[in-house]
């Protein structure tokens, strides 16, 4: 590597670590987040419904051994005021009358789901209870395994929204701030490279950029137990493709401005448009079908769309293939533009 | 044989509907330090921005080191230095760091040790730039500016808002470098800092040059006045200010309690008859000096305003 072009790295790299500040936020935010979702859509164990059973002490004793055998449901014994207490506030989701022997009355709110789950799983033992038999054998198999939860969905979306910020924002402030201090001007009275001026942002954004995703893959794994199916080397490329591509962005928004204030008006034009539509934290698949080649043609649904492929479902190069390319000519085109139109005073 | 370091020909710029350069004409040799001397909105920096190859004239021609901006703008920056005023310097590299990063830049160039000595900022040489007072960064600047080693050296405003200390050893810095044998552009609107480091002035007023000379010449077009200033010791006999005035080629006496000025046009007469005038009246002379009359002076002959609040 020349001298001049280690040189520029080297300062970007200080520059960089020496504000502890912006270091903290760009590495620990996506962390935060993916722990704030995590707890807040963490998938708890099947609810148990309550049911209060009513009646003369046989009849419900043995409506309450019927009840025992289901495991959905827990039944109590009560008297009927507090049966009907307990169901206004919610404590029990179902009574269950046992009249007599042979005849049972439910009395519950049909508006509530749990109700009717409740009353369903209820007449169900019971009926079995009384020597119902089955006409269908059944056989059940219970889906819980990571790659499929929300916490699995979410990760890969914040790594994209991670590679978007720190490209776009690191670099467009950068270069804004150095336009501002008129160091720009300065560097341009000297025989500095251009190109290699704006390489050295490229390059040295890999620095941050394999703590950024080696941290939040790492506790996803750890933590939430979120799955790496596909191939490693496929998730580096993504990546660092994404980076690449975020980074020429930020060089297009940070081309022209000469305040800071400028800049933020230009990255949020250029982001929050994709914070909305290209599936971080909702699938992009909820919007109408018309607007859709938009927001598939967008880089950061491409680098979702391609985290999620390799992460979650173990896709291989001949899946992410389309978004690599998608992500390549954003980069490409970003770059081309923003050399030309670059403001060097 | 001398060589041109500079040429400029009718030089033109305008911003909109002002006219910062007008049919400027300089030349600079080789070897000397130049001064565009002039008050704040003259046209010093379009017009040294202009040379530098960072603004493109409307019209007129520039040659620098013989080459053109058009034809030969790399090799023209490998052999420039330049400092600009209000540029920045990342606060978070240190002394080194920075000076090692202009120095990646060139070339060739002294080793940043050197440079970073020169400049009299060893002490300082891993302090954060944002630490350094002003004028530790103004000599970073320069350090940064010598670094490539150029043959011309370009100076905006080098010492503007400094305190005396700090311009008196930047005014060293600048003398060593030309000591050196190279050429020296600088703007200031301090008159005794053109005085003091230029071997000719240009003063510059709305956009154009007014007057062209060493600081000598010009000062002496004015009809060659000088000042002489002299203290009295505590308890010495007081100074009769008629008996002064009297003296020959005195044409002014200004008097602050014990220290009085004297303004003459021939010193060699007005000397010996002042030393003769304080033997007789038993003056006690505790400090005694003379000084040529000043480059403001000159400004303000010629355009009736002074530099300071032009």
């Amino acid at each position: 590597m020349r001298d001049s072009l280690r040189q520029l790295v080297l300062t970007r790299y200080r520059e960089f670590v020496r504000e502890p500040e912006a270091l903290f936020w760009a590495l620990l935010f996506p962390i935060l987040l993916s722990v704030g979702l995590g707890l807040a859509f963490r998938n708890r164990r099947a609810e148990v419904l309550h049911v209060a059973v009513v009646g003369a002490p046989p009849t419900t004793q043995k409506t309450l051994e019927a009840l025992g055998l289901s495991n959905g449901i827990a039944a109590e014994g009560l008297d009927t005021s507090a049966a009907r207490l307990a169901l206004r506030t919610g404590r029990v989701a179902l009574i269950v009358h046992a009249v007599d022997t042979g005849t049972v009355r439910y009395e519950f709110d049909d508006t509530r789901p749990d109700a009717r789950a409740a009353r369903l799983l209820a007449d169900d033992a019971i009926q079995r209870g009384a020597g119902r038999a089955d006409p269908v054998a059944i056989g059940e198999q219970q889906v819980r395994e990571p790659g499929s939860r929300y916490i699995d969905f979410v990760v890969p979306g914040l790594l994209g929204l991670g590679l978007m910020g720190n490209g776009v924002w690191i670099i467009g402030f950068a270069i804004v701030d150095a336009r501002k201090k008129r160091l720009l001007k300065r560097f341009m009275a000297t025989p500095m490279s251009r190109v290699e001026y704006l390489g050295s942002f490229l390059i040295s954004r890999f620095v941050l950029l394999v703590l950024e995703v080696l941290l939040l893959v790492v506790f996803a794994a750890l933590a939430f137990d979120v799955p790496l199916r596909g191939s490693l080397w496929l998730l580096v490329v993504i990546c660092s493709l994404g980076a690449i591509s975020f980074c020429c962005l930020g060089l297009l928004v940070a081309a022209r401005p000469r305040t800071i204030e400028g800049a933020n008006g230009l990255m949020n034009l250029a982001m929050v448009p994709m914070w909305i539509l290209s599936g971080v934290f909702f699938s992009a698949e909820n919007f109408p079908v018309a607007i859709q080649p938009f927001i598939q043609a967008l880089p950061l649904t491409a680098v979702n769309d391609a985290l999620r492929a390799n992460m979650l479902r173990g896709a291989g190069f001949d899946v992410v293939g389309p978004e690599l390319a998608i992500l390549l000519a954003w980069g490409i085109v970003s770059f081309v533009i923003a050399l030309k139109v670059f403001r060097w005073r | 044989m001398t060589q041109t370091a500079l040429a400029l020909r009718g030089l033109h710029k305008s911003y909109g509907k002002i006219h910062a350069v007008t049919a400027l004409d300089l030349t600079v040799t080789a070897g000397e330090c130049f001064g565009l001397l002039g008050p704040n909105g003259a046209g010093k920096t379009t017009t040294i921005e202009i040379c530098e190859g960072l603004l493109e004239p409307d019209s007129g021609e520039v040659e620098v080191l013989g080459m053109r901006w058009s034809t030969h703008a790399h090799q023209l920056r490998e052999q420039l230095g330049i400092q600009l005023q209000e540029t920045q310097l990342s606060e978070k590299l240190t002394v080194t760091e920075t000076v090692r990063l202009f120095r990646s830049f060139y070339r060739s160039g002294p080793p940043v040790e050197e440079v970073v000595a020169l400049v009299q900022l060893e002490e300082k040489r891993a302090a954060r730039v944002g630490t350094l007072s002003g004028g530790q960064k103004q000599r970073l600047a320069v350090a940064c500016a010598i670094v490539g080693d150029p043959r011309l050296l370009f100076l905006d405003e080098p010492t503007t808002g400094l305190d005396p200390q700090s311009r008196r050893q930047l005014w060293d810095l600048i003398g060593r470098f030309r000591a050196e044998g190279r050429t020296v552009v600088l703007t200031t609107h301090y008159m005794d800092e053109a005085e003091h480091l230029c071997d000719r002035v240009a003063i510059v007023d709305h956009g154009r040059v007014i007057a062209l000379d060493t600081p000598r010449a010009l000062i002496s077009s004015l009809g060659a006045e000088h000042v002489v200033g002299f203290t009295l010791e505590e308890g010495s006999n007081s100074a009769d200010e008629q008996a002064l005035r009297a003296l020959d080629g005195v044409s002014a006496v200004r008097r602050e309690d014990e220290a009085f000025e004297l303004t003459t046009t021939e010193l060699r007469r007005t000397m010996p008859a002042l030393l003769a005038l304080a033997e007789r009246s038993g003056l006690r002379v505790a400090v005694l000096r003379t000084h040529s009359a000043t480059l403001e002076d000159v400004f303000v002959a010629l355009t009736g305003r002074h530099l300071r609040d032009a």
